[in-house]
């Protein structure tokens, strides 16, 4: 918790998810606890019997946002990345950039990174094109499926909006791919290799293959009939995720630079912690070991205690081996007193989206002072021996707060955040 | 053959449709890179539907020498 200035700061926030199409919509929804899973209305979930008939799907049509030209020149999930990242980039009051009228930046395009992940990638172009190429033929294949596609896509549509030349990077790692951008971030920041990172993941792949594909390994929530209160984090009642998709997208600023130009700072990313389980390839390790390992490294690298820790922002995905697992991290890292939320049972699992997206939500709540509850947490899960935020969101000032995020592989990275 | 005067509306709405450029802008003296800011992958995506909807084959070596909307509707009319 230094105020030396050689710090991390958060200076912009944009996202757009299926609580709504930017972040005080988004921080609104969690906060009244609403679950935003919905009906997918699609002629392919009756054609292919899929099991699960339910997504977390976008509260605004990333084509109701963007130029109709651009989008068609875009995957859903470069759009999705476009739209967080101009709010975040608004936020910041980074000034013009390359594609705005006139006027130019705040910040030396040589000292400007992007860095923003994805887990899955631009599948909807690449599996919309090969039926293209299967029904139609090679010549009505898209000229721009590859840009489309590739999972680096979003990064450098991101980095070629803001005409970011210090680095463009997309980190791959499942369900942690938007945390680990952050992470990435603020490695560079602290590096001194530039002055401001754009950071952050996106996802948008709700297609018969990626719901048959989690159907089939018995990883996804089957309460079609009841959508909104599908998602239940800790919940006795939990049998795994509801797909989302979105984009969270963060400004991170070295905090002698944001400080130098005047910029409001919404909180500090005091540390980041990165482990990998080396246990299985899916399956958490019911110990925690991994888990605790990272939260251990975020607090050493920010600087803090675990006295100093007050909430814990969970990845909770409501399967009934991870979201104990993570307690069990919670407890061995920062000890019982953290107070919990899972943002999940409101937002789904935003897979690659969902570490920025939540780590927006923790930097809220200590900004606030405020817990988002845990939607449709109605009977808590008596293996979880720790306080979860339930029904309505809890007051209560926080000195410091840890964001989980793990991925399929192994992948775990936890975020450090303090206040201003 | 196609006469110049049904050519270019045709194509003027299929470069709205790939670049976003108003049609009405699409006049037969700009030129697609310096006066209409298009890209070159924009440019092979007009080519590929101007190919489709005029019957014709525009090859990259003759598609690079197409600078002027005159020059593509003077290869489509010549070659329809």
């Amino acid at each position: 918790m230094s105020s030396t200035g050689q710090g991390v700061v958060v200076t912009g926030m944009g996202a757009t998810t299926p609580l709504g199409g930017d972040v005080a919509t988004t921080w609104d929804g969690l906060l009244a606890g609403r679950g935003a899973a919905s009906k997918i209305e699609e002629d392919w979930v009756d054609t292919f019997e899929l099991p699960v008939k339910i997504a977390s799907q976008l509260a605004v049509e990333p084509t109701e946002v963007i130029k109709r030209v651009e989008a068609r020149r875009l995957d859903r999930s470069e759009q999705t990345a476009i739209i967080a990242a101009r709010e975040a980039w608004q936020h910041a009051d980074l000034g013009d950039y390359p594609n705005a009228e006139d006027g130019s930046p705040k910040v030396d395009a040589l000292r400007l990174a992007v860095i923003v992940g994805t887990g899955i990638g631009g599948a909807l172009t690449l599996l919309g094109q090969d039926d293209i190429l299967e029904q139609q033929g090679l010549r009505k294949v898209a000229v721009l499926t590859i840009p489309m596609l590739m999972p680096n896509g979003p990064a450098a549509h991101v980095g070629l909006e803001f005409g970011a030349a210090a680095g463009v990077h997309a980190p791959v790692s499942a369900c942690a791919s938007g945390a680990e951008a952050i992470a990435w971030g603020w490695r560079m920041l602290m590096a001194n290799e530039v002055d401001v990172v754009v950071a952050g993941g996106t996802e948008a792949c709700i297609h018969p293959i990626t719901l048959a594909g989690f159907s089939q390994a018995r990883t996804m929530a089957l309460r079609n009939d009841e959508p909104e209160r599908a998602s239940r984090p800790f919940d006795t009642g939990r049998n795994g995720f509801v797909l989302g998709e979105g984009a969270g997208i963060v400004v991170l600023e070295r905090e002698e630079f944001a400080q130098a130009r005047g910029a409001t700072v919404h909180g500090r990313l005091a540390g980041i912690g990165t482990s990998a389980d080396a246990y299985h390839i899916t399956a958490p390790d019911p110990e925690g070991t991994g888990q605790s390992r990272a939260i251990a490294a975020a607090l050493r690298t920010a600087g803090l205690e675990p006295s100093d820790v007050g909430h814990v922002n969970c990845h909770a995905t409501a399967t009934s081996v991870g979201d104990v697992a993570e307690t069990v991290a919670v407890k061995k890292s920062i000890g019982d007193h953290p107070v919990l939320t899972a943002p999940k049972g409101s937002l789904g699992h935003l897979l690659g989206a969902a570490g920025a997206v939540e780590a927006i939500s923790t930097i809220l709540s200590v900004r606030e002072g405020l817990i988002p509850p845990t939607a449709n947490l109605e009977e808590l899960d008596p293996d979880v021996t720790l306080d979860v935020v339930a029904g309505e969101a809890r007051k209560q000032s926080l000195d410091a707060a840890i964001s989980d995020s793990f991925g399929f592989g192994g992948h775990n990275v936890c975020l450090a955040i303090t206040p201003a | 053959m196609a006469t110049n005067e049904e050519i270019l509306p045709d194509l003027a709405s299929i470069v709205e449709e790939v670049a976003g450029v108003d049609a009405a802008e699409v006049t037969a003296e700009k030129s697609f890179v310096d006066d209409l800011d298009i890209d070159s992958l924009s440019m092979v995506e007009i080519a590929v539907q101007a190919e489709d909807k005029f019957g014709v084959k525009i090859p990259d070596d003759e598609l690079a020498k197409l600078t002027t909307v005159q020059d593509a509707v003077n290869y489509i009319s010549n070659h329809s």
